[in-house]
């Protein structure tokens, strides 16, 4: 048994979140870098659709949320595309001077909280970076067949990223530059109330609640916003931690590169998985006591916040130590 | 528990696994077809199937290549009219799949079954001690893997208490309906019409109870989230698949205590492996036994290829039961980590109700254990026969009380 074991093990681990390695790096629009990311080994990535980010975590334990916007088709890359933010935190500065090809990223998700639904036609709204997510529900809608426009925003073109790819849309993208045309003026875009669509917009603060107003007669589902700001990012210096067996008081150290799942069966505590990616949700195991960080697709913002579970085949630990009601 | 090995190793690519001997016993075949390769063409079909755990799990995640839009049964939707809309979860790829997907999946995590789970143990104590007080003898299937599911599953889905009596049948067929039309779809088929029908109006939004599954599908519709055509084919979806597989997944359980002296002591002893249990009992038993998928672009998987197209089809409970992935594959052992078996399938489709399947299947598990020391069998087990599903007919059992 302990041979089939191990080697299932080993299987889950090298499927297993944590580590994606810079495959490619190129600049896309002035101070927008895109980065694509892969397993170290090449392994199959979890899955996601339009709307989709990933946590990547900084080797300071600095961590951001980036929207996924390439090829869903292609499952052994993720693409990012990263703002130079120079009044920022930190985090897209450290990714525009420092990170290059070969260097290593913690990663955890993809979530969704942005999900494309099924619409008679779609309004996209786009400020500056917020094109991200965008960029593969333009694509799904395509595919689709589904009426679409894109509105595009920004205070240059230079500073747009992805123009060439959306050119081939023709007349559905429209590109506002505020240096060529001055503010742009939302109301100018108010779709056909006969047709109306679900409006998707991501971009700046200003902008989303110009579009959260601008589009509120159409009705409170037809309005989607993705605030950067609302995604509650915590910095994670998660390294080596302890587990705590809440029923026999065992306790167990977790090695950066492995999970706490891992870490258990050192202990005799079989935790059953199932998918070991934090998609399934087979695992879930209560938290008694400290401070998980959550890897998973299937806890939202609010539940991420109340930490009363964890899904420990992908999730580690902020504080030092977790209590599981195991 | 241990199987009888057929004394004879079949041709691989002859075997037909819709055959009635084939669905009695179809342990020794999965036996030769994973032996036979990673990939086996079958003649009679000519599609491919894959019977070893390493390559039906890679082939269940990866549904970029391997799609279930062209049916997840024999029909291939790419040439052939589906006897019913498909499935706009089983039978739907992305971008499709998404809306529907992310709808249903959040209705049926952990965190919100337990606001099932008090009233489910409840009524699984009802279902036990009235079994239990008839006498030491009972029929697992008929007297209690049949009767807790339609106890509580139509009620947490929210249909009408009238003609309840139509879920068996209704996902027998729908079962039976992914392979051939064979003796087991033709002899139910007339019977049908009226079967399909009540299940359709069990879907409206006018028969539902306000504060179900099938109420919160729908109310996801209004939100935008599916579109309002959707909502009763999720709704069907549930009552499609999910009590035949959780009466089975539930019979499974009360076979492997049955037929593993011990277990039932073991587990009254340490009531943290009835988790284990389950899991052991699915992955031996595999409910849905196999599914199709169809490949999207020419490929090649163990050296054999296989044309955009092609039919391929997934023998889970043999993967579950692959001597390459499982030391003693045959055997219920409670110290064995069934983690990543496939009785659930794997990837996008993973079974969407198996949170729901574990809960029922762990309420009737802790209701016997509170009650009885000892289980066993009474007479041989009398097999179900269908397409997709294994199962029992009957499973007469002697119960011992403390």
């Amino acid at each position: 048994m302990a041979d089939t074991l191990t080697a299932a093990s080993a299987r889950r681990n090298a499927a297993h979140g944590g580590t994606l390695v810079v495959t490619a790096r190129r600049d896309v629009a002035q101070d927008v870098v895109e980065l694509t990311l892969a397993r170290p080994g090449g392994e199959r990535l979890p899955d996601w659709a339009p709307g989709a980010h990933i946590d990547i975590v900084l080797p300071d334990g600095t961590t951001r949320q980036y929207s996924l916007l390439g090829d869903r088709w292609d499952a052994h890359s993720f693409t990012i595309a990263v703002l130079r933010e120079r009044e920022g935190r930190g985090g897209s500065e450290h990714i525009h001077t420092r990170l290059t090809a070969g260097d290593t990223v913690g990663f955890g998700g993809p979530r969704n909280n942005f999900r494309l639904s099924p619409a008679p036609g779609y309004l996209f709204v786009a400020g500056g970076i917020g094109i991200t997510p965008l960029m593969p529900m333009v694509r799904q809608a395509e595919l689709l067949g589904d009426p679409w426009r894109l509105l595009y925003l920004g205070r240059s073109r230079a500073r747009l990223a992805y123009l060439d790819e959306l050119a081939q849309y023709g007349e559905r993208v429209t590109v506002h530059a505020a240096d060529e045309s001055g503010r742009a003026v939302i109301d100018d875009w108010m779709p056909d109330p006969a047709v109306p669509p679900v409006v998707y917009a991501c971009g700046p603060e200003r902008m989303l609640d110009a579009v959260d107003l601008w589009a509120a007669p159409l009705g409170r589902h037809r309005v989607r916003l993705e605030r950067f700001t609302a995604r509650g990012d915590a910095d994670r210096p998660a390294t080596v931690f302890e587990v705590e067996v809440a029923s026999s008081g065992a306790v167990v150290t977790v090695q950066k590169d492995e999970s706490i799942v891992d870490a258990l069966r050192r202990v005799d505590v079989d935790v059953i998985t199932s998918c070991a990616q934090g998609v399934c949700g087979t695992c879930e195991t209560g938290v008694l006591r400290g401070v998980p960080d959550h890897r998973d697709a299937l806890l939202s913002e609010a539940e991420r916040a109340e930490s009363r579970c964890l899904y420990p085949c992908i999730s580690r630990a902020v504080s030092d130590r977790l209590v599981l009601d195991l | 528990m241990s199987i009888v090995e057929s004394p004879t190793t079949p041709d691989a690519a002859s075997i037909d696994p819709f055959d009635l001997e084939f669905l009695r016993d179809p342990l020794p075949h999965h036996a030769a077809l994973r032996d036979a390769g990673p990939v086996v063409r079958l003649e009679k079909y000519g599609v491919y199937a894959m019977a070893r755990y390493d390559e039906v799990h890679a082939a269940l995640v990866d549904w970029q290549s391997f799609q279930s839009a062209a049916g997840v049964g024999l029909s291939n939707f790419r040439h052939e009219k589906p006897w019913r809309p498909p499935s706009v979860l089983l039978e739907a790829d992305p971008p499709r799949h998404d809306g529907p997907r992310a709808v249903v999946a959040p209705l049926l995590t952990t965190r919100r079954l337990r606001d099932l789970e008090q009233q489910w143990r409840a009524d699984a104590a009802t279902v036990v001690d009235a079994v239990l007080d008839r006498g030491e003898e009972f029929d697992a299937v008929t007297d209690l893997a049949e009767v807790f599911p339609l106890r509580v599953f139509p009620d947490a889905v929210g249909i009408g208490k009238e003609g309840r009596e139509n879920l068996l049948p209704y996902g027998d067929f729908a079962f039976n309906a992914f392979g051939p039309p064979n003796e087991l779809v033709t002899s139910a088929a007339p019977h049908m019409p009226p079967v399909t029908e009540w299940i359709g109006r069990q879907c409206l939004r006018e028969n539902l109870t306000e504060d179900g599954f099938g109420a919160q599908i729908w109310a996801a519709a209004d939100r935008g989230e599916i579109s309002p055509e959707h909502a009763p084919m999720i709704v069907r979806s549930l009552l499609t698949a999910g009590v035949d597989t959780t009466v089975t997944g539930i019979a499974a359980i009360v076979h492997a205590l049955a037929h593993t002296p011990g277990a039932v002591a073991r587990l009254r002893r340490d009531r943290s492996l009835t988790r284990t249990a389950f899991e052991e009992a699915v992955r031996l038993t595999s409910p849905v036994q196999t599914f199709f998928r169809t490949a999207t672009r020419d490929l090649q998987v163990g050296g054999v290829d296989i044309a955009d197209g092609e039919k391929i089809l997934m023998f889970l409970g043999s993967a579950n039961r692959d001597p390459r992935r499982w030391e003693d594959p045959d055997t219920f052992d409670l110290d064995r980590d069934p983690s990543g078996h496939v009785a659930f399938g794997m990837g996008i489709h993973q079974c969407v109700g198996q949170h729901i399947a574990r809960l029922e299947a762990i309420c009737v598990l802790d209701a016997l254990l509170d009650r009885i020391v000892d289980i066993e069998p009474a007479a041989p087990e009398q097999r179900h026969l269908n397409n997709t599903l294994v199962g029992w007919e009957h499973m007469p059992v002697r119960v011992h009380r403390g």
